[in-house]
């Protein structure tokens, strides 16, 4: 009886959760189809590009090109001097300038179909992705058909705008970081040169340092805090003729002595002046980009940063008599008078419509000495050619010719694009701002540097 | 079989029919009335919400660039993402930390001047316009004034604590104070939450207070037995919209960051400011951004969607139960 009534139950729920179950399947089903429709129509919605090119270069060029760049003002004015030169050179093609365009605007601009023949970026932290991607087209078969020589563009430029040996762009000028020092306060201090080693730069910063009554800093000789404007591990390589990554993509921070040393050496700098008391100092200074930054100001007697400085100053701080010197190295490890360079990377987008035209306006965008000269005497980046770097056509004074020889020295050094973006200097400067306030085990912290890398390679994939 | 017969015996065969269509055709019509009406916001639903979602959901096991096509990886943006991510615990902790804190702040403190300003007789119009000013500044405005004024070295705040002899801290430059700095930020800026406590305030009925007035109850018990249980779905719906914006906490803090690190730039991306001092402001959705448009990663960036929608429906399905508002029988 017992059984039977449990069968009776069973046999009644069974029949009113029947349908129920039914309509609940229904759901179910038409969820996962949905779903499946939905990743169907997700997973076509991306798109191929690119295909072989024609055997010899066009004879005449004619058509219509268009150029997305991230230049605004001033500097688009500049651009468009350039692209006057191209149209002029050739009268039956328009360049159609689309300037202030991001590299967010551009990735979603390329992987939308949309048509653009040459896409120009500030950072070659794209070069990863859009090498491996084939959103820049590959520029080899081009490069070998036209016979390019890219033995005229500097190693560390060629370095960083190819991936694993994909060429998807070429480099159209770049930034060259160097000693900035303010000379009024250098001869104030009895400071005859500028710092060549660690060594130097640590007493010439101290000498200059002065410091308010109540023991708070009043003038700087030089921040050694890494997050201080263009203070970062990539500007501050080249004292240790710095290593980033191995040919496997493997991090190599933790293994090099040279890191190891650098680190130590900035950590101690900042314990002598006192991590809090730089802090205090540097959140009182101006914006790095503006009319007070602190070199400017003359509250930093000594900065590293870029060549770009020399036009903020001419602009700005027209009296600040300043001098420009190689950024100083570790003693018997970094090479004096080489730098870090990275600059602006230009490719040919996998939808462009006009890839011929498209190479020919990059063509002359990068390997044109004349176009390079033109380009850096407007824009005061350094050219991307040694032959550029070179010429008597460009406009090189005192301050400028450091950077200019920074550029051309063969030790100057970059570092290398990963499909990520080039996380791994965040990684490492994460890292970097941590250590320099609360110290710790500097070994376990590099080591841990590296497995993160190390496993963010893994994330982002081949 | 006349032609009558026929006829008699179409309609014996149609009525049953007829009068079934007369028994559904109003529901039908009402609902398809109904499915008419409901469309543009069921199609706005359907591209808006569920497309997306379901898009995230399954870019999330993918390795995607925007520039190929997604790559199937499995559970490795999970794994990742749970396990060897060096940044998530800052963001996550972070974000968590303006959920617990910078929520209940204002939520005291938006009902604290409503309550006050809900006695007003003289000038009420000016406090509350006075009250309510702030919010209608630009975020963005109002953090960079904030990082300004709260400048160690420069700004007034500090100036104003040395004058009377107190050291003020290093504010949006110091890990420890970024945070609270920005809680300041948000109670300055309370005037949206203040606007509507202050009409719940002042439609909580006059009688009910004169009543317990009259039974000898004190002004605490008065605003805890009458004030607080009838205003409750209002407070409840400040909790349910601030705890999704705090979890979505990003203009601020990044600007704040931006400013701060003395890096601040015009369209010149981001990234390497974020989180600025130290890893103290990067919050969750800031390091999902990074993750999709700085390093390319939208499956990851997907993956972590996916978590915050996931961590945000929970949240609130436990704050709506605690604070009981969305319950049928009360509405």
């Amino acid at each position: 009886m017992p059984a039977r009534s449990t069968r009776a139950v069973r046999s009644t729920a069974s029949r009113t959760t029947a349908p129920v179950r039914a309509t609940a399947r229904r759901r179910l089903a038409a969820a996962l189809a949905l779903t499946a429709a939905t990743a169907t129509l997700i997973a076509g919605c991306t798109s191929g590009g690119g295909g072989a090119i024609d055997k010899t270069a066009p004879a005449h060029l004619k058509g219509t090109v268009s150029l997305w760049h991230f230049f605004t003002d001033r500097e688009a004015k500049v651009v468009q001097t350039a692209i006057d030169g191209f149209e002029k050179a050739n009268p039956d093609v328009t360049v159609t300038i689309h300037a202030g365009q991001d590299d967010e605007k551009l990735q979603k601009a390329i992987s939308s179909g949309q048509s653009i023949d040459v896409g120009l970026s500030y950072t070659t932290a794209i070069v990863g992705s859009f090498c491996s991607s084939g959103a820049f087209r590959d520029l080899g078969p081009y490069v070998k058909r036209d016979k390019v020589d890219l033995g005229d563009i500097p190693q560390a430029e060629r370095d960083y705008t190819e991936y694993k040996g994909t060429r998807c762009t070429l480099p159209v000028l770049a930034d060259v970081s160097a000693l900035m020092y303010n000379k009024a306060q250098f001869a104030a201090a009895g400071i005859a040169a500028p710092p060549k080693t660690l060594d130097e730069l640590k007493a010439d910063a101290l000498k200059l340092t002065t410091y308010n009554a109540d023991g708070s800093i009043k003038t700087l000789g030089f921040n050694p805090l890494i997050d201080f404007y263009e203070n970062s591990p990539e500007h501050w390589s080249p004292m240790i003729d710095g290593q980033w990554l191995a040919k496997d993509g493997s991090s190599l921070i933790g293994q090099s002595e040279g890191w190891k040393k650098l680190l130590t050496w900035q950590k101690d700098f900042v314990d002598e002046i006192g991590y809090d008391k730089l802090r205090a100092f540097t959140s009182g200074l101006g914006q790095e980009f503006s009319a007070d930054n602190a070199f400017q100001t003359g509250q930093v007697a000594m900065q590293i940063d870029g060549e770009y400085r020399s036009a903020f100053i001419a602009d700005q701080a027209p009296d600040l008599d300043y001098g420009t010197a190689p950024t100083p190295v570790l003693d018997g490890i970094g090479h004096y008078g080489a730098s870090y360079v990275a600059g602006n990377v230009a490719g040919i987008a996998k939808g462009s419509k006009n890839p011929e035209l498209a190479w020919a306006l990059l063509k002359y965008l990068a390997t044109d000495t004349d176009t390079q000269v033109a380009l850096a005497n407007g824009l005061k980046n350094t050219p991307t050619l040694t032959s550029a770097l070179t010429s008597p056509k460009l406009e090189v004074d005192e301050n400028y010719r450091t950077f200019v020889d920074a550029a051309a020295n063969e030790h100057t050094l970059t570092s290398p694009a990963t499909t990520d973006g080039a996380a791994y200097l965040k990684t490492f400067q994460d890292a970097w701002n941590d250590y320099q306030e609360h110290g710790g085990d500097l070994t376990k912290i590099l080591k841990k540097v590296d497995a993160d890398i190390d496993a963010a390679n893994q994330l982002a994939g081949p | 079989m006349s032609t009558a017969t026929l006829a008699a015996g179409a309609t014996a065969t149609a009525t049953p029919s007829a009068s079934r269509r007369q028994r559904t055709s109003p529901d039908a019509r009402r609902r398809r009335v109904a499915l008419v009406m409901l469309a543009p916001a069921l199609l706005g639903l359907a591209i808006f919400f569920v497309y997306p979602l379901i898009a995230s959901i399954f870019y999330s096991f993918t390795r995607y660039n925007q520039l190929q096509d997604p790559e199937f990886v499995g559970l490795l943006n999970y794994r990742y993402l749970f396990t060897q991510d060096p940044q998530i615990a800052a963001a996550v902790t972070n974000t968590l930390w303006f959920v617990v804190i910078l929520v209940p702040v204002r939520i005291v403190f938006a009902l604290l001047v409503a309550g006050l300003l809900a006695r007003a007789r003289a000038a009420s119009g000016f406090w509350r316009t006075l009250f309510y000013l702030p919010a209608l500044v630009p975020p963005v405005a109002s953090v960079v004034a904030f990082v300004f004024l709260f400048n160690p070295g420069t700004g007034p705040v500090n100036q104003i604590l040395r004058a009377v002899g107190i050291p003020g801290p290093l504010w949006f430059n110091d890990p420890n104070w970024s945070k609270p700095s920005l809680v300041i930020l948000g109670v300055w800026v309370m005037g949206d939450m203040m606007i509507i406590f202050l009409a719940a305030l002042l439609e909580v009925p006059r009688d009910l207070y004169e009543a317990a007035s009259l039974d000898g109850a004190s002004g605490i018990q008065q605003v805890r037995h009458i004030t607080l249980p009838t205003i409750s779905p209002v407070i409840g719906f400040s909790v349910v919209t601030g705890v999704i914006a705090a979890l979505q906490y990003f203009t601020e803090a990044a600007v704040a960051s931006g400013v701060a690190s003395g890096k601040a730039t015009v369209g010149g991306g981001t990234g390497s400011g974020l989180g600025y001092p130290g890893t103290s402001l990067l919050t969750y959705t800031q390091l999902l951004y990074t993750r999709g448009f700085t390093s390319f990663q939208f499956g990851y960036a997907s993956a972590m969607a996916v978590v915050l929608f996931v961590i945000t429906a929970v949240l609130l399905v436990l704050t709506m139960r605690r604070i009981s508002i969305f319950r049928a029988e009360e509405s």
